[in-house]
């Protein structure tokens, strides 16, 4: 291809070509309306850097990489390009940097950007431990210390956790369900496709002028309206990141209810199907809330509105109900996905049904309706009105309800199991203790008394952790290494896995347990100092995160070898029930060369002659089967063996 | 046949007697209660020892730590339940190397499920009451209470004592006597917490937030600021010191004389010293980010300015009116607030350059 002609075609060259255009539109726009008017400066940084940077070039980049070709093209009246579905299937590491339709590649970008900011945001939390290893100010600033806090919280949130969520549900739903693909193909491109605009700019807000966006993942009004250009990043960065999210949430929510296999029944559906399906509503209704709050922010930053300026009739608790109205649910929107995959991770490897399969989908329900009652938790110390703390903390309590039934009926499906202690089995039982453990001390902040003393300190950085990465993160290493052999076709190390569980475990523990302590004894969050009677502490608090944080390269690594070095997987390696199994590792371009009938519940373990899901033509398992590239970077070149 | 029959079937084959893995145990269920209220115990007495919080410096802490005292001992035994489980299982019935069988197909069981919704439910029912009931208390309107009022600022607090008329840099209070707190922010939200009163609450642009408390305790607590508020949040801490009623009201005295007294002396004309420019170094926010051996000021958010060198009073003045303009070496810009020329009257900043010249000796 010529120069030119790349220009033209969708990819990477017409992405910057879309960029600059996308900058020099936006400067154009705001350089002529400032002119027009007569304000002074014409060129006026900030504004060029809103409008071109953060607003438009990120559009041209979409146009550039080809997420519009054709809803362009259909909306024009021009000649769309038929799907030859050339495109469907990964075959070298470049076919995962273009747009491509197809579920199983989607979930694997999904998979390994979100994995990315992932070690960006882990090194910022290395970068604070070693900051706060002792009193005093020693490698950083505290403007530096407030924008690695702020960077690390919104990327670990925004950019790992939702979105890897989001990531492996698109891999294995469809593949569950026995659908060929997502109802939304192109959507679902174009949500995988926003999601590194919203890292890359919170990443770059470091070179924006005053520094990285300083104010928390929070980003309370009125500090936010009144710091300098770094935190507009993380307002236009979220809007990115939400988008993606709330637009892969109606291609979950279309493809569950519409595209499951004949005689999957909504009371046969695997539990991360339902998982998936309340998170989904979780997104679509709670996520429109932090948008708002955020357009909120940047209007009063950049036009000079009122909405948290008290002294024009502004309201700054406004903020917090709106942000916390989302960022309440948020919570259950990263917990709700590894829920699932633990009911998965747990029924196969320890061969038993899920126990009380139909409580455990109602409690999802009840999680989804709950979590949109207790948002003002947040607020008990706010001066918000003293009266709903009352009703707000009840509401609070009552979740635990939902959430023990889910804990309470994984130890029984484990009781009288066949357990096998493999990688993802283990992380499995580690979630279940961190998370009690973080559900405990979240009832103890659910009590308000309690709440006012230890709000805004340590105690809510431990909480937090241990219900985020305790409990959300080991989920998710336990779905990766679970679903590992179908995505890849390879098997990983069983030997370095159980050694990443246990140095991520025991250190996780020294690291955030410890926090506990110094909270409640008095020291507050988010501070680059300290008083020195914390010091030990948090001595030994930096020394284990850095062995902590170390322990994650034993995953790293065990990820990129066995992906290209391991040994072949077979189809299903953990005799599992579920459709996803029955097909080759990685499964064919188009899931199934037939499809499947649904003929039971997905968890009949210990009832040999049941099956799940039947096949027309051949016998459930085909193990050994020659896989069909997809999704498989280590997979053979396409051969047709039939 | 459906599914539900399928399942009755399957299940009718399997009771728990016949599993050879635990058909040797005569009360697998009494032993591991046994072991789990063991444990719990010594959970308990484990997480009862430990000296959690700061000393109680008021009525309110010791019924706040009782309520977290009940929480652990509720806590302790439901985390022992889970691990015990969990334990036994991974031990009793690990798959033993080439075992590829199954566990026996047991779907649910309606009473053991209806046990775990009711039993956690009164717990927190029961919880939210007592919580409940200990937030009134400690939130009643006490008799003889003195209003303090607090106002937070980037970065520091100030205190109004509005029955005496009293302006002060200073927390100080009687032990003994509730004091009503009535908080205020003159910028961004701030939070006014008091670790060794167990009391907090946000300082909230537009609002005027109230905390009571009771302290019972003689002492120097740190005031510390836990919203986060900017750059010099983690610095933005003063002293509240709790003092006997006579020596309160001596601080009083001497506090309304010092104020009546620089009046004098500014109307005088004799020295011509106009505001207090140390007062104002604290009040205005220097102090949060600067360090001066004088005010008793340590922040390290920006220089030292005791030890600026050899700088003339315009030097200082532009320094403070467009921090922008010469940035000291090492620091950066953007990171002071470029307001004061609004924010400080013309005779302020006189008095700020020359106090801060003098500084420098």
């Amino acid at each position: 291809m010529t120069f030119a002609q790349r220009l033209i075609a969708p990819g990477w060259y017409r992405a910057f070509l879309g960029m600059a255009l996308g900058f020099a539109l936006g400067t154009a726009i705001v350089v002529v309306i400032r002119s027009l008017y007569g304000w002074d400066p014409v060129w006026d940084w900030d504004a060029i850097i809103t409008v071109g940077a953060l607003i438009a070039a990120p559009f041209g980049y979409l146009i550039g990489i080809g997420c519009f070709d054709y809803w362009f093209r259909w909306a024009s009246g021009a000649p769309t390009l038929p799907e030859d579905h050339s495109g469907h299937g990964a075959y070298s590491w470049r076919d995962y940097f273009r747009v491509n339709t197809d579920h199983k590649v989607i979930g694997i970008q999904y998979i390994c950007t979100t994995f990315f900011f992932f070690v960006c945001g882990g090194l910022m939390a290395m970068l604070m431990r070693a900051e706060l290893a002792q009193p005093g100010t020693q490698f950083v600033d505290p403007n530096t210390f407030n924008g690695l806090f702020s960077v690390h919280a919104s990327l670990m949130i925004f950019l790992f956790i939702i979105p890897v969520f989001a990531g492996i549900a698109n891999y294995v739903i469809p593949l569950m369900i026995g659908a060929p693909d997502m109802a939304f193909p192109r959507l679902n491109a174009l949500s995988f496709w926003m999601l590194p605009i919203a890292g890359v700019m919170m990443l770059c807000s470091y070179f924006a002028e005053g520094g990285a966006f300083a104010t928390g993942w929070t980003a309370y009004a009125p500090l936010s309206t009144d710091t300098p250009l770094g935190q507009q990043f993380f307002t236009l960065g979220v809007q990115f990141a939400g988008a993606s999210s709330i637009a892969t949430a109606l291609n979950f929510l279309v493809t569950i209810i519409t595209m499951r296999a004949p005689g999957m029944t909504f009371w046969r559906m695997p539990l991360l199907v339902w998982a998936n399906f309340t998170t989904s509503l979780l997104v679509v209704i709670a996520t429109p809330f932090i948008a708002g709050s955020q357009f909120f922010v940047l209007l009063d930053r950049t036009l000079q509105t009122h909405f948290f300026d008290t002294g024009q009739g502004g309201d700054v608790l406004m903020y917090q109900h709106v942000f916390w109205f989302y960022s309440h649910p948020a919570v259950y929107i990263m917990m709700l996905p590894g829920f699932g995959i633990i009911s998965e991770v747990i029924s196969t490897h320890a061969r038993k049904p899920v126990f009380g399969y139909r409580m455990m989908a109602f409690s999802l329900v009840a999680i989804v309706i709950l979590g949109f009652t207790v948002w003002a938790h947040h607020m008990f110390v706010s001066g918000m009105q003293a009266w709903v703390r009352i009703p707000m903390m009840i509401t609070t309590m009552l979740i635990a309800v939902p959430t023990g039934i889910k804990i309470f009926s994984w130890l029984a499906t484990l009781w009288r199991g066949v357990i096998h202690l493999r990688t993802p089995m283990l992380f499995a039982l580690g979630f279940i203790t961190m998370f009690t453990l973080g559900g405990i001390s979240g009832i103890m902040l659910a009590v308000v008394p309690f709440d006012i003393h230890v709000s805004d300190t340590y105690f809510i950085v431990a909480h937090i952790h241990y219900v985020l990465f305790g409990g959300s993160v080991f989920t998710i290493f336990a779905g990766i290494y679970h679903w590992f052999p179908k995505m890849t076709g390879r098997m990983y190390d069983e030997g370095l896995g159980r050694l990443h569980f246990w140095l991520s475990f025991f250190f996780f523990n020294l690291t955030f347990g410890p926090m506990h302590f110094v909270g409640i004894d008095g020291m507050p969050r988010r501070v680059a100092d300290y008083a020195d009677q914390f010091a030990t502490w948090n001595a030994i608090i930096s020394i284990s995160a850095f062995i902590f944080g170390a322990s994650f390269l034993i995953f790293l690594y065990n990820m990129i070898a066995s992906w290209r070095y391991g040994p072949a997987a077979p189809g299903n390696p953990w005799r599992a029930n579920s459709i996803e199994w029955q097909v080759s590792s990685p499964p064919p371009v188009f899931n199934f060369d037939e499809v499947p009938t649904v003929v039971a519940g997905p968890y009949e373990y210990g009832m040999p002659d049941v099956v799940h899901a039947v096949f027309k033509d051949r016998e459930p398992a085909r193990q050994g089967a020659v896989a069909t590239p997809a999704g498989g970077g280590g997979a053979p070149p396409p051969v047709d063996e039939r | 046949m459906d599914d539900r029959e399928r399942v009755q079937e399957a299940e009718a084959k399997g009771p728990p007697e016949t599993d050879p893995r635990i058909a040797g145990e005569k009360h697998p269920l009494a032993r591991m209660i046994g072991i789990g209220v063991f444990a719990s115990l010594i959970g308990i007495g484990i997480t009862l020892w430990i000296d959690w919080f700061p000393e109680q410096g008021a009525t309110s802490a010791n019924k706040i730590d009782t309520l977290y005292d009940v929480l652990l001992i509720c806590s302790v035994p439901v985390f022992v339940l889970v691990m015990t489980i969990a334990i036994y299982s991974v031990v009793r019935f690990r798959a033993k190397p080439g075992d590829m069988g199954d566990g026996p197909p047991i779907h649910g069981n309606t009473r053991l499920e209806v046990i775990w919704v009711t039993i956690p439910f009164i717990m927190v029912t029961a919880l939210a009451i007592y919580g409940w009931i200990t937030l009134d208390d400690i939130e009643a309107k006490q008799p003889n209470e003195m209003v303090v009022n607090v106002t937070g600022q980037q970065f520091t607090w100030t205190f109004q004592y509005p029955s005496e008329k009293l302006d002060a840099k200073e927390l100080v209070l009687p032990v003994d006597r509730p004091v009503e707190f009535r908080i205020k922010t003159k910028d961004v939200i701030h939070s006014f917490w008091v670790p060794q009163f167990r009391l907090k609450s946000d300082a909230v642009p537009g609002l005027t937030t109230k905390v009571r408390v009771t302290p019972d305790k003689e002492g120097d607590f740190e005031v510390v600021c836990t919203e986060l508020c900017g750059l010099g949040h983690s610095t933005m801490r003063q002293f509240a010191r709790v003092v006997p009623a006579d020596e309160f009201d001596s601080w009083i005295a001497d506090q309304k004389k010092a104020a009546s007294g620089g009046a004098t002396g500014g109307g005088g004309g004799g020295q011509a010293s106009g505001p207090d420019a140390e007062q104002i170094f604290t009040s205005a926010g220097c102090s949060g980010c600067h360090t001066l051996a004088q005010a008793g000021a340590t922040a390290k958010v920006g220089p030292d300015l005791g030890k600026l060198g050899d700088v003339d009073a315009n030097f200082i003045r532009t320094s403070i009116v467009d921090p922008n303009a010469d940035v000291t070496k090492g620091y950066k810009p953007n990171i002071m607030p470029q307001d004061f020329k609004d924010k400080l009257s013309k005779e302020e900043l006189d008095a700020l350059v020359k106090y801060l010249l003098e500084a420098q000796g």
